[in-house]
């Protein structure tokens, strides 16, 4: 091997905001095999979870693959205290199946928050093959929006909303789309990536209009390869699971209602495991 | 000179020390302690070495058994793990999870009047020995010499496959989806059957052979067979397993605290919940009713009780005598208090408006006449509906092979259940050129041993097919 880097070696982080990190790891693997729609799974520490990540972009010449990730719990703040030139103990992908974008047409990409980089790949490869891309991003404030420069590169028409309208389009992403589609905008697809409630609303609110709608689903999983079946979900009545069945579903079946009450689940071991990563904290500064 | 062994007529085995059921519930060290070598040359000396071997006939990799337990009766100890290696990479492994009382054992003559030969105590004594005693495997024993072969999955099969391989000759890399080798050994059977020690150790042997691992590398994602042929591999084994978990299709098995037993159990043993120092989430839940009767199910019931439950379930929808597990599993899961609630079925889960677990509904059964596969297949007792209360459910009904290897794999072709087909002279030859398996992938769920042995065939197989 002649490579320049260590395996999951951090190339470059960038905070996107106080509390969102850019990576860019290297895994030259997996960002030639990668396809917009897949995961990852990663682990920063023997005792740590796997937490899974789905990728925002990838480049197979370097061999990096770019994760954001708002740093929210135990796991994902383990991430971010590492650094440029640190590795990731695990990093494993790609997971789930690719996106099925159309070849043409018209198509809404909607991200929300945390979801815009999520979005960002699937716009990228519809803007590559020349399918006219709209892109919704919407924020909770001016504050914390970004990729801004990034996500105007990728589509026809780049339309920022924010909840309190401070920049952009004063509102959320669905009064943006239907206001969209009330101009005439005749969409063959929209893709919703973002917060359950986010999907959820997106979701109803093109079914009133009969667009196709696909969601990506992120539930609560361990191997990411079938295994587990933590991340079952209900799609029009049949169960499915969100590693090899998904992540992208059809907005129109999902159960939405019980994804939010399963992703619950572990919320007491998760407000546990903050406060162990906070004590430790405090014990470290008064060191 | 000859020494000779003066037969110990004792009918019963001879004793093991084992934690105490009401103190090994609470904690995940190993159950069982293993033979003292007094009590292992005792009961070594219970074997007859009767001449046409009918144990080794029982064993599906054919250890040398009367020979092996021959030198332990004699005190050599080293010899007697050497002989078991000649046929079984992983004597540690066997000697603690095989059903033994199916196998070899079933087929001992002692056992015709009084308990067999205690020949899985005895394949583990010995291999303890030479884990604390012997000699380590020398490093790069073969020098790899006749070019690659990629096998696919660290479990049993796997595991077996490559150590042949790499004995012959091999240059071999094992591909791990997970980030710890072992497959079943790791992620579901639990710490208090099988220490993770052993499996990394015999990992490491692996390694020692020359062996590489290439871990969080998912074929069929990270690469395919075909890649792996572009790459320069000339054979590949697949020993993917049958990881995905079945449900039964109920109400309520959405609701929160319903698992798959491969859920429950990947949390506490790979990712390692039951330690309170590690981040795994895990729930301690109180009232755990576990569906199922094979081994995965004690190894779930007697997890939960270890993990700090009131009480533990076994729901089987057969009697006793169908359940599949191995009998001591089911021996020391009663004896830890775990309640069997046999000749039951569960009809739905229950839950709160918050959407938990609150109790199982289920209903009574009796056993019809044997079935084409002569096992009495259950019938529901109308009306005779009940309810456990629990607050968890972990469904052990049962696993099928993961579709991810078939779907990305040309001229790979698979029967109803997700199995590979093999050609049925030497069972492990798919109908992709150049690809063999072994294990679960092929069979289904079965057992560690059978997909050893399936292995073992493959990495002959491969051979043949390079030469």
């Amino acid at each position: 091997m002649n490579d320049l880097y260590n395996k999951n070696q951090i190339l470059k982080k960038t905070p996107l905001t106080p509390q969102v990190d850019q990576m860019d790891i290297y895994a030259p693997a997996i960002a030639k095999a990668a396809k917009p729609g897949q995961f990852i799974i990663f682990r920063t520490n023997e005792k740590g979870e796997r937490i899974p990540l789905t990728i925002a972009d990838t480049d197979p010449n370097t061999g990096s693959v770019t994760i954001v990730f708002q740093k929210i719990g135990a796991g994902t703040m383990a991430l971010g205290d590492l650094n440029e030139g640190d590795c990731l103990l695990d990093f494993a992908g790609p997971l789930g199946v690719p996106s099925e974008l159309p070849e043409a047409g018209r198509v809404a990409v909607i991200g929300g928050g945390l979801g815009c980089a999520i979005a960002y790949p699937q716009a990228k490869a519809l803007n590559q093959r020349g399918v006219s891309v709209d892109l919704i991003a919407g924020f909770r404030t001016k504050e914390i929006i970004f990729w801004e420069d990034r996500m105007k590169n990728v589509c026809e028409n780049l339309m920022i909303t924010t909840d309190d309208g401070s920049y952009g389009f004063n509102g959320f992403v669905t009064q943006a789309l239907e206001e969209n589609i009330k101009n005439g905008a005749d969409y063959a697809l929209v893709i919703a990536i973002g917060p359950v409630p986010m999907m959820k609303a997106v979701s109803a609110l093109t079914k009133q209009y009969g667009i196709k709608t696909i969601v990506s689903m992120n539930t609560i999983m361990i191997d990411g390869t079938g295994m587990c079946g933590g991340c079952r979900l209900t799609v029009g009545g049949q169960t499915k699971f969100a590693c090899v069945d998904g992540p992208d579903f059809d907005g129109h079946l999902v159960d939405f209602d019980e994804v939010i009450r399963r992703n619950r689940n572990y919320t007491d071991n998760e407000k546990a495991a903050m406060r162990r990563r906070e004590e430790h904290c405090r014990l470290l500064a008064e060191k | 000179m000859e020494e000779k062994i003066k037969i110990n007529p004792a009918l019963q085995k001879t004793p093991v020390a084992e934690q105490p059921p009401l103190v090994r519930n609470r904690n995940f060290e190993e159950v069982c302690l293993g033979y003292t070598e007094e009590e292992a040359k005792a009961e070594a000396a219970r074997c007859l070495n009767c001449k046409n071997h009918p144990c080794t006939e029982g064993c599906p990799v054919n250890v040398k058994i009367p020979e092996f337990i021959a030198l332990i009766a004699k005190g050599d100890f080293e010899a007697a793990y050497q002989k078991i290696t000649e046929t079984n990479a992983l004597p540690a492994v066997c000697g603690r999870v095989c059903p033994q009382e199916r196998q070899c054992e079933s087929k001992c003559v002692r056992g015709i009047k009084g308990e067999p030969v205690a020949i899985g105590r005895l394949e583990r004594f010995a291999a303890d020995w030479h884990r604390a005693n012997g000699k380590k495997a020398e490093t790069a024993a073969a020098q790899n010499v006749k070019g690659k072969v990629a096998v696919i999955g660290s479990g049993p099969s796997g595991l077996a496959c490559a150590g042949d391989l790499a004995a012959n000759g091999y240059q071999v890399t094992v591909f791990e989806a997970l980030h710890t080798a072992g497959g079943v050994l790791s992620y579901g059977i639990p710490e208090f059957r099988l220490p993770k020690a052993i499996v990394a150790e015999e990992i490491d042997a692996l390694k020692a052979k020359g062996v590489t691992f290439e871990l969080n590398t998912i074929i069929g994602r990270t690469i395919t067979i075909d890649g792996l042929f572009e790459e320069g591999y000339k054979a590949v084994f697949v020993g993917s397993g049958a990881g995905l978990p079945s449900f039964m299709g109920i109400e309520g098995e959405t609701l929160n605290g319903v698992y798959s037993a491969n859920e429950f159990l990947t949390r506490v043993n790979l990712m390692k919940a039951y330690l309170r120092d590690y981040e795994t989430p895990i729930i301690r839940h109180k009232n755990v009713v576990v569906v199922g009767g094979g081994n995965v199910a004690m190894d779930a019931a007697r997890s939960a009780m270890r993990l700090g439950a009131d009480n533990v379930y076994i729901v089987y929808r057969r009697g006793e005598e169908e359940l599949p597990a191995r009998k001591e599993e089911i021996h020391h899961a009663k004896e830890e208090q775990i309640d069997f609630r046999l000749l039951t079925n569960p009809v739905k889960i229950l839950g709160d408006e918050n959407g938990k677990v609150t109790g199982v509904e289920c209903v009574r059964m009796e056993l019809g006449e044997p079935d084409a596969s002569g096992r009495r297949s259950p019938t529901e007792i109308k009306g005779s509906n009940f309810v456990i209360d629990a607050d968890a459910v972990i469904m052990s009904i049962g696993t099928s092979p993961n579709p991810l290897i078939r779907t990305t794999t040309e001229g790979l072709q698979t029967n109803k259940r997700g199995c590979l087909i093999v050609k049925e002279d030497d069972g492990v030859t798919t109908t992709r050129e150049g690809v063999f398996a072994g294990g679960d992938a092929v069979t289904g769920a079965a057992t560690v041993i059978l997909a050893m042995g399936a292995g073992k065939k493959a990495a002959k197989a491969i051979d043949d097919y390079l030469k």
